[in-house]
This record gives C-alpha cells, sequence and structure tokens, in this order.
C-alpha cells in the first residue's frame, strides 16, 4: 500500500474522542499550523496490532452531518470525503459515550449509513459504571452491524481491541436498513437500542448532581467562578516568580559566558545585546504562559468551563451575546488564536463574528511580558491589605479594562455593525470528569511549544531585524547609537503621532517591531537599552531600572493602557481574515482598536498627569 | 404548562413543540439534543442571582442549558413521581 490508511475519529461532544485520541497517538501527535490552513486538525500516527502504520485524526465533535456551526460543517465534510485537499477516511471509529447511548446512537446511526467501514469505541464503560449502568456491547453490535469495542481511554482498557478491529474494519459493511430512516426514526431506533443493551441499572448515585447543585446554584456559583478566576490570576503572578528567577538568572549567565568567551565586536553585541536580550525577555515568560493555560486546560477537561458558560449566559446576554461566548473569550485569555478558532462552535454566524471582534481585548499571555515588565518597574510591590498585593491588583485591573472594553464593543456592535435577532443560548453540560494528568501534559506541551515556537522565528528574526536598524549607520563620536541608526529615524517619525499621548521615541520605537507580536515590545526595549547604554553599566542594571530611569509614572500608565487595545499582533489578524473569509472584518478590527488604544493611553496619560503622578 | 414553568426536579414529558417560534438553527440543535415531542426531562437548575435564564434541563443521562425562550416553546405535562 502506498499510503497509509487514514482513520477518523468522530462522535458527539464530550464522547471522550480526544481522551481516546491521546490514548492511542500517545505524544506523536501534531495540531496543524495556524497560519495557512483552513482548518485545525488534530492528527497522529499510530500502529495497529497488525504492525499496520495508521493516521488518525480527531474531528471536531458534532450532533449530526446536517451542520449547525462551522465546527460541525468540518466534520460533516470531512466524512463525506467532501472537505477540499483532505483524504476521504478509510475506516470511521464512532466515538460513544457509554452513559449516553440514547443520544449518541442518533449521530451513530447516521455516520452508518454512509456505509463506510467502520468499528465503534463505547467509551468511558468506568464511568458509566459508577453511574450504576452496566452495558452489554454485544447487543448493540447486533443492532448496528460494526464491532462496538468497550473502551477506557484514560486508562487505556481496550485499546488493543479496537486496534484489531480498526485492522479487520476494512471488509465490512455497514448493517442493511439504517440508510433511509429519518431524525425521528433514529432517535427511536437509538431509544430502544440503548435500552435493550442495558444489561442493569440501579439507583444513580450521581456526584455530579450533587456538584451542580453548588457551583450552579444562583447565588454560590457565580461567586465561586469569580473567586476562582482571581486565584488563576494571582496564580500567574505569584507561582511564576521563581521560575522567572531562575530563567532570567540562566540568560544573564549565558550572556555573561558570550562576553567571556567572544572578543568585543559586532558579533558579541548581537549575540548578548540583540539575540539573548530580546528572545531571552520573551522568553522568561514561559511559566506564566504555561500556568495560565494550565488552569484553561483543566477548567476544559473537567467540565467546569461549560457551567462556567452557564453561570456567564445572564451577563453575556445583556451585550447580545451568549454563555457560548464565554469559552472563546476565556480562551483568548491565553491567546487569541485558539480563541477566535474556539468561535467555530458558535452557530450563531453574528453571534460568532462579534465574538471574534472582542477576542483580541481578552488579555492574552501576549501582554503579560510587557505588563509585567512596567508593572514590576513602576509599581511599588507592597500589600494593600488582605495579602493582596498592590503589583497584582493593577494587573487586575488591567484584565477588566480589557473585559469592561469588551462588553462595551459588543454592546455597541450588536446595536450597528453585526445587528440581528437576540442569539440564544443551547449547549450541553458535560459529566464532571478529573483532568488526567497526561492529557493535560500533552495539552500544556502543544501551547507550551507554539510560544517557543514563535520565540524562535517571529521573535527572534524581528529581534535581529531591530538589532541591525539600530546598530546602524553608526553614530558618530559623541552621538547617541538610537539617534543615528535607521530605526531611530522610523521612530522619530512614528513619535510625533504619539507625543500627544505621552509616548516618548524609545516607546514609539518599540511598537513597530511589536506588529509582529505585542511580547516582542519587551524585547525590542531590551535591545533599545542595552544598544544605548555604556558598556561597563550594562550587566549591573536590568531593563526595569532603565525603564524607571527615562519614563515617568504616566508614560508608563499610559503605555499599559495602549496594550490593553492595541491589536499588535500578526497572527491574530491572519486567523481572523481566515475565519472570516476576507479583509474586511481584519480591517475594522485593527482600526477600531488602534483607536481604542490611542484614546485609552492619551487619556490615561493625562489624567495621570493632572493627578500628579 | 411551558417547560419554564415546570417546578425545579420535577419530571415531565414533551407533549408539544412550537417550533415556529425558533430560529431553525436552533430548532435543528435542539433535535439533535434530544428535546422534541415524547423527550421526558426535567428541570435541573434555574437562572444566576435570582434571574429566570438560563435554565439547565435534565433530558435522558445529559444535562443541556438553554434560554427560557427556548423551553417556552415546549409544553409538557407533568409526570408522576416514579424516579428522576
Amino acid at each position: 500500500m502506498s499510503r497509509s490508511r487514514k482513520i477518523a475519529l468522530v462522535g458527539n461532544p464530550n464522547a471522550g474522542k480526544s481522551a481516546l485520541f491521546n490514548a492511542l497517538t500517545g505524544a506523536r501527535q501534531k495540531i496543524a499550523n495556524y497560519p495557512g490552513v483552513t482548518v485545525e486538525r488534530k492528527f497522529g500516527r499510530f500502529v495497529l496490532p497488525t504492525g499496520e502504520p495508521v493516521e488518525m485524526t480527531d474531528l471536531p465533535g458534532a450532533y449530526g452531518l446536517d451542520p449547525t456551526s462551522p465546527d460541525e460543517e468540518v466534520t460533516s465534510k470531512v466524512v463525506r470525503g467532501q472537505f477540499p485537499g483532505e483524504a476521504e477516511p478509510d475506516v470511521l471509529v464512532i466515538v460513544l459515550d457509554a452513559s449516553n447511548l440514547e443520544q449518541h446512537l442518533v449521530f451513530a446511526q447516521e455516520l452508518l449509513s454512509l456505509g463506510k467501514p467502520t468499528v465503534i469505541a463505547l467509551n468511558m464503560v468506568d464511568l458509566a459504571e459508577r453511574d450504576g449502568l452496566v452495558l452489554d456491547p454485544l447487543v448493540l453490535q447486533q443492532e448496528l452491524g460494526v464491532p462496538v469495542i468497550p473502551t477506557v481511554a484514560v486508562r487505556r482498557r481496550g485499546l488493543a481491541d479496537l486496534g484489531e478491529a480498526i485492522a479487520a474494519a476494512e471488509s465490512r459493511h455497514a448493517g442493511p436498513g439504517l440508510t433511509d430512516l429519518g431524525p425521528t426514526e433514529r432517535r427511536v431506533a437509538a431509544h430502544a437500542m440503548a435500552e435493550a443493551a442495558i444489561l442493569s441499572e440501579s439507583k444513580r448515585h450521581r456526584l455530579h448532581a450533587r456538584l451542580d447543585r453548588l457551583l450552579l446554584n444562583p447565588w454560590i456559583g457565580p461567586v465561586i467562578l469569580l473567586a476562582l478566576l482571581f486565584v488563576v490570576f494571582q496564580a500567574v503572578f505569584a507561582w511564576a516568580n521563581p521560575l522567572i528567577d531562575g530563567l532570567e538568572g540562566a540568560m544573564s549567565a549565558l550572556s555573561d559566558y558570550v562576553t567571556s568567551v567572544l572578543p568585543a565586536g559586532l558579533l558579541r553585541d548581537l549575540l548578548t545585546d540583540g539575540i539573548i536580550a530580546g528572545v531571552g525577555s520573551v522568553l522568561v515568560f514561559l511559566p506564566q504562559i504555561v500556568i495560565l493555560f494550565a488552569f484553561i486546560l483543566a477548567m476544559e477537561a473537567s467540565g467546569y468551563m461549560a457551567r462556567a458558560a452557564f453561570l456567564m449566559d445572564r451577563l453575556m446576554s445583556y451585550v447580545g451575546l451568549s454563555g457560548r461566548s464565554f469559552i472563546p473569550l476565556l480562551s483568548s485569555f491565553a491567546c487569541a488564536i485558539p480563541g477566535i478558532m474556539a468561535t467555530r462552535s458558535i452557530s450563531d454566524p453574528k453571534d460568532r463574528l462579534t465574538t471574534i471582534l472582542i477576542a483580541p481585548l481578552m488579555t492574552c499571555s501576549a501582554r503579560l511580558p510587557v505588563y509585567a515588565v512596567i508593572i514590576g518597574a513602576f509599581i511599588p510591590e507592597r500589600t494593600v491589605g488582605w495579602g493582596i498585593g498592590l503589583q497584582g491588583l493593577v494587573l487586575f485591573a488591567l484584565y477588566i479594562s480589557g473585559i469592561i472594553g469588551a462588553f462595551l464593543v459588543a454592546l455597541v456592535l450588536r446595536r450597528s455593525i453585526t445587528q440581528g435577532e437576540a442569539s440564544g443560548f443551547i449547549m450541553e453540560l458535560p459529566k464532571y470528569q478529573l483532568p488526567r494528568l497526561k492529557d493535560m501534559a500533552i495539552g500544556l506541551w502543544q501551547r507550551g511549544w507554539i510560544f517557543l515556537r514563535r520565540a524562535g522565528t517571529i521573535i527572534f528574526t524581528v529581534t535581529v531585524v531591530l538589532w541591525v536598524m539600530l546598530n546602524f549607520p553608526k553614530a558618530a563620536p559623541g552621538e547617541s547609537q538610537v539617534d543615528a541608526s535607521i530605526a531611530g529615524h522610523l521612530a522619530n517619525g512614528l513619535a510625533v503621532v504619539v507625543e500627544p499621548i505621552g509616548f516618548n521615541r524609545d516607546m514609539a520605537l518599540s511598537l513597530i517591531p511589536a506588529m509582529a507580536a505585542r511580547e516582542v515590545a519587551v524585547s525590542s526595549l531590551a535591545t533599545t537599552y542595552a544598544v544605548d547604554e555604556e558598556d561597563e553599566e550594562r550587566q549591573a542594571v536590568d531593563l526595569g531600572n532603565r525603564l524607571k530611569n527615562s519614563w515617568t509614572l504616566p508614560m508608563a500608565l499610559a503605555f499599559l493602557a495602549w496594550f490593553v487595545f492595541a491589536p499588535q499582533c500578526m497572527s491574530t489578524i491572519a486567523v481572523t481574515r481566515r475565519e472570516t473569509n476576507g479583509w474586511k472584518w481584519p480591517v475594522f478590527m485593527l482600526t477600531y482598536l488602534f483607536t481604542l488604544a490611542y484614546l485609552a493611553a492619551g487619556a490615561t496619560f493625562w489624567v495621570a498627569t493632572a493627578a500628579g503622578l | 404548562m411551558t417547560l419554564d414553568l415546570l417546578p425545579l426536579g420535577k419530571t415531565a414529558r414533551i407533549v408539544a413543540v412550537d417550533w415556529s417560534v425558533l430560529v431553525p438553527e436552533e430548532a435543528r440543535r435542539l433535535r439533535a439534543l434530544g428535546l422534541e415531542e415524547g423527550a421526558k426531562v426535567s428541570l435541573a437548575h434555574r437562572g444566576v442571582f435570582g434571574g429566570k435564564d438560563p435554565l439547565a434541563i435534565a433530558v435522558g443521562r445529559m444535562i443541556v442549558a438553554l434560554r427560557r425562550a427556548h423551553a417556552a416553546a415546549m409544553s409538557v405535562e407533568l409526570l408522576s413521581e416514579v424516579s428522576a
């Protein structure tokens, strides 16, 4: 066989597809790159018990082949081989939640009617048994005419059997009589099959019903959610600190080492001032990004995220959105790119567009480096009572500003540009589950790797280009190098525009390369000040102190306010263009966000100056 | 009685749904989740901070969140208490 066979995992949302995918492919999986691809495609290779290597795709969860969201459309097209550029899967593995058969068998029948070689994974049989539900897979197998393999993805149970069934699936055909059923008949049949498969059903002692009584309590629930979010943001700052200090130490040790082994000259300057100062100043934020993603992944894996959406729905409905928008928006706190891609699960197009347009206002992890450096330099490290740090409080205020800004923008958009019927909120609340360490580790690794790759590619390139632009042409004796450089001249032009909002030339300079990614602002400030410092001082003074010496507090606050709004991220613009099929909305997004950033920074600067800060 | 007025914890059967008042996309999604004529449902949770929206409906072994407007389109009849 010339190419390896393609296996597609397909099923309802919350059937445990991703856990099964992780269990089968382990670390040998990839999420396709963001730019240039039309769908987030999770795929990985694994070897069947027969020794045959196959490629497996994890398709987005769907309720049927008649799509009600862009996400479902992908699934529907791929399984029918109608997705451009994507080979038709050779074998379908339908994943069913054992404790929700009545529901999941409806879509399963529809998939079987395609007549493709199919294997069914009766997943999470352990959870069903915990709920007192014992099933007979053979009954289902007879009814459906395809192999039904009981699996517990998280405990790796049934995986070998599943592999064997996949290997043998080529010659099979779907059972007769399934093709011509309508939706209602399918539901009746699903009900009958689910009932027939039950061996025993005892009184349920459902843990999640009890958890829901607490977490969805109309009064206590929202308070718990708010407290959790506050803990997340404090943790991002407090827990990451020792790790950040360690990384900073390693960077300066590396810089010292390079200084000691290389002769003074351009190459040494490029390595220490350019690459280590620039890329290093961004790398040190990896711990914070990992911690933030860890919380988000845990909320998703445990099933709490859907509850959070439920609790937020009322609030979101005030600005014309629904609880469904909460999940993409919360993901946007880590990064707007997965956030914007997660809007595919929103069925209403105007609802979805509004969510995409406000997603960049959520404080993403790329802003953290900027916030952290400025806060660290200008906000004193003291408490304001009850053990709440002033620095953490300022950070919290920045996050809140973004959220309030987003809500106001949504409110305006829903009454003007994305006007339409008030959107609804329909969503399954999955069962609670303990997040599994391995799934968490894979998710964190993928997110961390994307960040590191950015640091290694975009940020590395931009840093080197900036260093060159800062170092050439060489300054005449007595003249500042930055003033003489190409970058300095460019920044002087931009400085005229941003002067009314309190920005100096160095700040203007950092904004140019930060168009690539926000965190580059930090690396470019680090490179700029490193280039301009006298050699002997350089090692002793860190970026924070350099900033403190050259900026006033109102300037620093204005810089923070700018970054609450400014859409400085090429990847976000690219993903918006892709998800909205054109340049209209990304251009709109750029325009409105830069306008807001300019106004917010200006207002902050002048109010702070008037207040005598 | 419509589904949005069902007392918390009581089990009922959906006897009729006025699909015409629902957005077609949402109607399809509700059907896909099994919320249609004949389904046995109960109201598990209602609202936040004393509000009446959204609702969490138990249907089979699944919990579905929806808005009051959707539930109001569904007429239900109470079932006698057997098991929740």
